[in-house]
């Protein structure tokens, strides 16, 4: 076996690692560097396993202990792992960087280093749940970032973060009970627990017509649970206080990684255990198809009317998650890959958003009220650039990336008659607005600040120029060489 | 007539006290009994009069909103409960030996497992050696929550206020020079027992019934109740949050240390070089009895920190 | 029905299941929405752990010399419940610290007063 192969599981567990040695450190900004240390190797080796498998179109599953399959833990690599493991570690790393002045002013000293332990596990869990072959790992693994994700949103310690924590943690417990339950029913009926003999026998009951109705029940259960927690449709009124009220690390992380990761989940898992067909078969793509298109609208809407930057700033995250269920739900190999490359274009856009936005705020004694930032952005230029470009490729602008993932939205629905033309009603008023609400805060925040509502110029923190200029970097990369990425994915897809 | 009116009322009272009792809010028993006068109502009154057309209008539409979420809930929660009666009706029977659950997999860890972990007791085998990715996970979720809960109940300028620090040092000051005589005479019976005990059930995890979690929480709870009998002065003697921090790092670590090496050499086919022993005997099947000892560090850590945050907001 | 009956616990895992997530959804009061969680959560456990039961075997621990498949119950749901167990209990402890800091600025566990404070602090 290559030494490459070993790469994900080396990346997992630097990161466990670096989360249970941190209480060692001496104080927050040890655990800070650490914390990036820990994403950065997981990026240069995530990055170094995909320049390998990504041309040579290889996957291989990796023991977890000296048993095979059916017996023993196991990874599974793909090009399609690889890609998605590259961006949540360097997405992690930026938005370390782009928020670290926030996390060391709202986090008290004592606690900083806390705050990085979660940092890491997320990472590690969110590795975990993008390469792991086996359902119940995937289920400790939820558990884990459920927790990490909502000890990072509390860690600011204001009144509205502590509701907001306590409202995401009953949703999240909601979701992995019905999570749990799913899991436990298969076992029952399959005997297994490692997804490529799931597969065996799942696709047996298919054909024998044996137990389809606590099949159905599965595939709900488990849909609906990473549902609720990923902030589907009718689930997601927990997301915009959870993430508009964090701090900007928080946010990023939050909603940039944290909520994709189920998603991706479940998404291995329609390909891995269940198979796509199976699941076309229950008719569960058309629901999640309708509750993305639900989602696209009513994000929007709840975006327009909010006044709060960051709080809009969620909102726009719901409905650009519509947007992932949506291509989920068309049920085709294409829909799936258009939804992946969603997922990354969001991914690299929504943490600069919250990036940007807070550090705009920064001049204006953290008033995050949008009338407050008129004119913020001639105080910060690089940050007003940065929120320019990212509300640019969320409304899809051609060259922007939003533009590319709604295109290939837009080409995915063509063979299927009925839903194309509800996907593209949907997107091209889901675009109008995304433009209601973007381009407004767009221009209030270049329009010249009237007398007495300027702030004081603010110096621009390196960390968050480095973070900055990557993310941009990275959205017109994906905005104008897109193709490369597609086909990347849409071949992770096949070998899945 | 007014006889069995009076009955029947005195019954409906009986069973509203009843109904209050169940919901654990009776009257003259308040749920919190250390509720201090709530000074919010004081904040309501003095804003009443600009706040009442707003907040009424908040009121009814968080009651509309309630109302509709109760609904759907109860809807959600019947729906979810038949779907799951009907399923349950077309399960495999219990107690079958023909489950499908029952396959090649449960073979293996029946008639293999000895041989290739070395544990007699075969769940401890599975866990944590053929499974035993998941149950590092799960150490790292109990690490995790006992981070969290220091996050949040580890005193700091937050969660204290000056009056809550003087009541801590008077109680350190009682603590100091009165000592309960019933209850130290028999902690200081209890506590080697129980952490015997505790060490026993740690030891045998591979051998019999128990293991890391059940054996710590044992040993855990020696440590709580020393914590209640003596108090948290003569505890700090021994137990600091620097000693928690350290103990249950270094125990971690050794966890992933020794599970990272069982990995590496498993995925890439080498020689793990670790003895088995002879079944049945303490010092035996190989890594998992160094596994069973940090994890019961862990959990008996982690217990005690649960007890220490939660009652003192110290460790 | 009479699949119900020998399936009894897997029934009565279902009853309490609904039973633990309507108190979860319904609730006002946090600690006992917790204690909802909990009695979900035991349900799933009582399921999976009925699911290992095979009548008239041993528990999976090895007695003499052979291991015989076909005399041992199956040891996984065991290992499943005893993982699922100890992440419930980290979940509970985890939202019980939340709740006594909410208590503390709140002087309630009634999750609408709460909300409903947090909105009013908000505003002014």
């Amino acid at each position: 076996m290559p030494f490459i192969y070993n790469f994900p599981f080396f990346s997992i567990f630097i990161c466990m690692i670096s989360g249970i040695v941190t209480p060692l450190l001496k104080n927050g900004k040890w655990a800070y560097r650490l914390s990036l240390f820990a994403s950065g190797a997981g990026f240069v080796l995530s990055g170094i396993l995909l320049g390998r498998i990504g041309p040579n179109n290889e996957s291989f599953s990796f023991m977890m202990g000296h048993f095979p399959a059916p017996w023993g833990n196991e990874l599974s690599v793909g090009p399609l792992e690889a890609v998605l493991a590259t961006t949540v570690c360097l997405v992690m790393l930026m938005a370390l960087l782009g928020g670290s002045r926030d996390i060391f002013e709202d986090v008290l000293p004592e606690k900083q280093k806390l705050y990085f332990i979660m940092m890491d596990e997320i990472l590690a869990a969110l590795l975990a749940l993008t390469y792991t072959n086996d359902i119940f790992t995937a289920y400790v693994f939820i558990e884990i970032s459920t927790i990490a994700a909502c000890a990072i949103v509390m860690a600011k310690d204001s009144s509205d973060t502590m509701v907001a924590t306590m409202r995401y943690l009953i949703m999240s417990l909601l979701g992995s009970g019905l999570v749990l339950i799913g899991i436990v029913l298969l076992y029952c009926i399959t005997g297994h627990l490692l997804f490529p003999n799931l597969q065996l026998r799942v696709l047996d009951l298919a054909s024998t017509g044996q137990y389809t109705m606590p099949l159905t029940v599965v595939v709900g259960l488990i849909v609906m649970g990473l549902g609720i927690k990923s902030a589907m449709f009718p689930f997601h009124l927990w997301l915009p206080p959870a993430h508009g009220s964090a701090t900007t690390a928080s946010s990023s992380v939050l909603s940039g990684l944290v909520v994709k990761g189920y998603i991706i989940l479940m998404i291995r898992l329609f390909y891995k255990v269940f198979t796509i067909e199976v699941i076309r078969e229950l008719r569960v793509t058309n629901m999640i198809f309708l509750f993305g298109l639900a989602g696209m609208i009513i994000g929007s809407v709840g975006a327009i009317k909010e006044g709060h930057i960051k709080r809009m700033l969620a909102y726009s995250s719901v409905a650009q998650l519509g947007y992932v269920f949506m291509g989920i739900g068309l049920g085709t190999d294409i829909g799936i890959v258009a939804a992946c490359f969603q997922i990354l274009v969001h991914a690299c856009t929504k943490p600069m958003l919250f990036s940007c936005a807070s550090a705009l705020s920064a001049g204006r004694h953290h008033n995050k009220k949008l009338h407050a930032l008129r004119g913020a952005a001639y105080e910060n230029k690089l940050a007003g650039v940065g929120f320019t470009v990212g509300a640019l490729s969320m409304i899809g602008i051609p060259l922007f990336a939003g533009f590319a993932a709604k295109v290939l939205f837009a080409s995915a629905t063509m063979a299927q008659p009925v839903k194309m033309w509800m996907t593209l009603l949907t997107l091209a008023l889901s675009t109008v607005l995304n433009a209601l609400y973007y381009i407004p805060a767009v221009t209030v925040l270049w329009s010249r600040p009237e007398e007495g509502e300027a702030g004081e110029k603010v110096l621009v923190h390196p960390a968050f120029a480095v973070s900055t200029v990557v993310f941009i970097t990275a959205v017109f990369f994906l905005g104008i060489c897109y193709q490369p990425v597609v086909t990347l994915i849409q071949n992770g897809l096949a070998l899945l | 007539m007014s006889k069995m009116a009076k009955i029947k009322k005195e019954k409906q009272t009986a069973w509203q006290r009843f109904c209050a009792w169940v919901n654990g809010d009776t009257a003259d028993r308040p749920l919190m009994p250390a509720d201090p006068p709530a000074p919010r109502k004081t904040k309501t009154d003095k804003n009443k009069k600009q706040k009442t057309v707003s907040s009424r209008k908040e009121g009814i539409e968080l009651n509309r909103f309630g109302s509709i979420y109760r609904i759907c809930a109860v809807l959600i929660g019947v729906a979810v409960v038949t779907v799951l009666m009907v399923t349950v009706l077309q399960l495999p029977l219990f107690g079958s030996p023909d489950n499908p659950a029952v396959n090649e997999v449960v073979e293996r860890y029946v008639e293999k497992g000895l041989e290739e972990t070395g544990a007699v007791n075969m769940v401890a085998g599975m866990i944590l050696d053929y499974r035993a990715f998941d149950t590092f996970g799960e150490s790292s979720v109990l690490f995790l929550a006992v981070t969290c809960v220091t996050m949040l109940l580890m005193r700091d300028k937050n969660n204290t206020s000056k009056d809550e620090d003087l009541l801590t040092a008077r109680e350190h000051v009682i603590e100091g020079y009165e000592e309960d005589i019933i209850l130290t005479k028999i902690a200081r019976l209890l506590i080697p027992c129980a952490l015997v005990y505790g060490i026993y059930v740690v030891l045998n995890g591979h051998i019999s019934p128990g293991g890391g979690f059940s054996g710590g929480t044992i040993m855990g709870s020696a440590l709580i109740l020393f914590a209640v009998s003596f108090g948290m002065i003569r505890m700090s003697r021994f137990f600091t949050y620097a000693t928690f921090k350290k103990v249950t790092s270094c125990a971690l670590l050794v966890y992933a240390a020794s599970k990272a090496y069982s990995f590496f050499t498993g995925a890439n086919h080498l020689e793990s070089h670790i003895p088995l022993g002879t079944p049945g005997a303490i010092l035996s099947s190989g890594l998992i009895l160094i596994l069973d000892i940090c994890v019961g560090i862990v959990v008996a850590c982690t217990m005690y920190g649960f007890y220490a945050l939660f009652t003192k907001g110290e460790l | 029905m009479e699949h119900l009956l020998i399936n009894h616990y897997e029934t009565a895992a279902v009853i309490l299941f609904g039973i633990g997530f309507l108190n979860l959804l319904l609730q006002n009061n946090l600690v006992k929405k917790v204690i909802g969680f909990g009695i979900m959560d035991s349900a799933v456990y009582l399921f999976l752990a009925s699911q290992g039961y095979i009548v008239g075997r041993l528990a999976p621990i090895l007695v003499g010399e052979v291991a015989n498949a076909a005399d041992y119950i199956n040891p996984i749901p065991a290992g499943l419940v005893l993982t699922g167990i100890v992440v419930s209990v980290s979940v509970t402890a985890f939202s019980l610290a939340l709740i006594q800091r909410l208590y503390q600025k709140y002087k309630t566990v009634n999750f609408d007063e709460i909300v409903q404070l947090a909105r009013q602090k908000g505003d002014e």
